[in-house]
């Protein structure tokens, strides 16, 4: 064999064991997918039916089953609130620790890993008992201001790093022309770190609108977001995969839009922290 | 207001909100959770108003006692051994195939992150119904190829491998992107003059890759290691801990001992538990950081 022919077997075998790879992560959620399009019937076949009329009637089901609407409508209020809230408080401590030289910064920095990998699980008994405490039990806001702290040390530390690649004169100008400096943030700074923002208001979307513990057990049948209602699916109903998987495609459709318009953004949030230093 | 006092309150006043929600929303409870582990809290108690008992470390006592929380302690430390050693190894394959020069790499690399962002919830569910022993599509293709099927997620002995399975689908696609970023941070000159040397490739892979990115191989462990520790809802949608308690991992077990069983203070000596491993795990990664801060 010349060395050329297996130079090509070789790239031929990487592109084969990528593609393998590939095809292993994709295959469950085109399965999802396809089942939530299915005819009834063809939801459970055995053998599967890969070939099939798509229709949107188990979409149809959940769309008028029970209160779909409005669990959407509290899951997309909750995610949309805490996102907002959380990308503007970490934007303002950002900027403040950022601008002002903050004393203590190392603590800082060491604050928010530690913040970081606080679990949801642990949080969720002492938040219980002091959202019953304060009337935010059973109430979308108080699940939004969970969110808000939860991703706060996130969203600062990734503000944070686009803020200092901002040049100090720009923000030096604009003071000696007068700006406050609540203008200098709100009108020169925020404009400029737009993809900052972005990133750490995606991640903040994705956990309240992902987050299924805390909405568990600080909501009602009133409140409650989208991830604890499929999961009352799984019981209650047993096996309508259909309408399940309808949920779950509806539940998955911003991690797509995401995915595919931001992957860059994903990607940088994703790692961030891990690979530099 | 006088320019000085204006000097020293502005940048409390950006900072503020996001102090008070720290400590109100994250401090505060944790504390709180850390003390009512010392008390014996039922939520009986707190419905009625009766305040908690002070019981000092009878709580910790009784859990190291109890053989459902030794158990779990087993099969969390089984999972996440497996699903990090696993998920490392295939990361690190992954990233190497795709490392250098490979058409369509932005694609793949997009693809890669859908299970990452999709929530825990419908990963559980997807291979909830993948699993499912009669009409599940993998027994399917297991009978397909002349095999036995599998009782995945209805027997003992694969329940748990099934979960771990799941984990390391969801979350491979993390170390590889975490690992293909770092080496593609590998100085190109060092990996030519390795060629030139006449290094063979795996000589290269591990005299000069992989010492290169050690350090990022550590931070993806450890960073899996967290989250393997706090993973929850993926099995608790799966298996709810069953059969038994076979998959009943510790945050699992926590959970259900607030919730189900309603113990509240016996809950809390468990998160003060799973707290101090996250603790531990969590300060080399501090350490690690303030270093290269200093820089």
């Amino acid at each position: 064999m010349t060395s050329k022919t297996r130079k090509q077997l070789l790239v031929g075998a990487r592109y084969l064991a990528i593609i393998a790879g590939a095809v292993v992560v994709l295959f469950p959620i085109y399965l999802m997918i396809t089942t939530s399009l299915k005819p009834r019937v063809a939801a459970f076949a055995i053998p599967p039916v890969w070939f099939f009329v798509p229709t949107v009637n188990s979409y149809v089901t959940v769309l008028f089953a029970d209160n779909f609407l409005r669990f959407f409508f509290n899951s997309v209020q909750v995610a949309l609130g805490a996102t907002v809230g959380s990308v503007l408080i970490a934007a303002l401590a950002a900027y403040g620790i950022v601008r002002f030289r903050f004393r203590g910064s190392r603590v800082f920095v060491a604050g928010t890993l530690v913040l970081k990998m606080i679990p949801e699980v642990i949080l969720v008994i002492p938040v219980f008992l002091l959202w019953n405490t304060l009337g935010l039990i059973n109430t979308r806001f108080g699940l939004v201001l969970v969110y808000i702290a939860l991703n706060l040390a996130f969203n600062i530390w990734i503000i944070r790093a686009f803020m200092m690649e901002v040049p100090r004169e720009l923000e030096q100008s604009a003071e000696i022309d007068g700006c406050s400096e609540f203008t200098i943030f709100s009108r020169i700074v925020l404009p400029l770190i737009a993809p900052g923002l972005s990133v750490a208001a995606i991640f903040t979307f994705r956990l309240a609108w992902n987050e299924f513990v805390l909405s568990l057990a600080l909501t009602n049948r009133f409140t409650r977001t989208l991830p604890v209602a499929v999961s009352m699916y799984i019981t209650d109903v047993g096996v309508q995969w259909g309408p399940i998987t309808a949920i779950a495609t509806v539940i998955a459709l911003p991690a797509f839009i995401f995915t595919f318009l931001a992957a860059r953004s994903l990607i940088s949030g994703l790692t961030a922290g891990a690979v530099k230093g | 207001m006088n320019t000085a006092l204006r000097k020293t309150v502005t940048p409390w006043l950006f900072t503020l909100p996001a102090i008070a929600c720290i400590l109100v929303i994250l401090v505060f409870p944790v504390l709180s959770g850390v003390r009512l582990s010392f008390f014996e809290y039922a939520m009986r108690d707190f419905a009625v108003g009766r305040d908690p008992v002070f019981i000092g470390l009878d709580n910790f006592r009784i859990l190291f006692g109890s053989a459902n929380f030794r158990t779990s302690i087993q099969v969390t430390l089984v999972f996440v051994s497996s699903v990090v050693i696993f998920e490392l190894l295939l990361g690190l394959v992954l990233a190497l195939l795709m490392e250098g020069g490979i058409k369509g790499l932005r694609l793949f690399r997009t693809l890669f992150i859908l299970p990452i962002m999709i929530a825990p919830v419908v990963v559980g569910l997807i291979w909830r119904f993948m699993y499912h022993p009669s009409f599940g599509i993998l027994n399917y293709f297991l009978l397909r190829l002349g095999l036995e099927p599998i009782p995945w997620l209805h027997s003992t002995e694969w329940a748990l491998r099934s979960v771990i399975i799941a984990d390391i689908w969801q979350w491979t696609p993390f170390v590889f992107l975490i690992l293909l970023a770092g080496l593609q941070g590998v100085s190109r000159d060092l990996i030519e003059a390795g060629i030139m040397d006449g290094c063979s490739y795996l000589q290269n892979l591990f005299f000069v890759k992989l010492p290169a990115i050690a350090s990022i191989i550590a931070v993806a462990a450890i960073l899996r290691l967290i989250d393997a520790f706090r993973s929850l809802v993926v099995i608790y949608v799966m298996t709810y801990g069953g059969p038994g308690v076979s998959t009943e991992v510790l945050s699992l077990h926590l959970y259900k001992t607030a919730f189900m069983a309603q113990r509240l203070g016996r809950a809390s000596a468990i998160a003060v538990i799973l707290l101090a491993i996250l603790l531990l795990l969590s300060s080399v990664l501090v350490v690690r950081t303030l270093r290269a801060e200093r820089k």
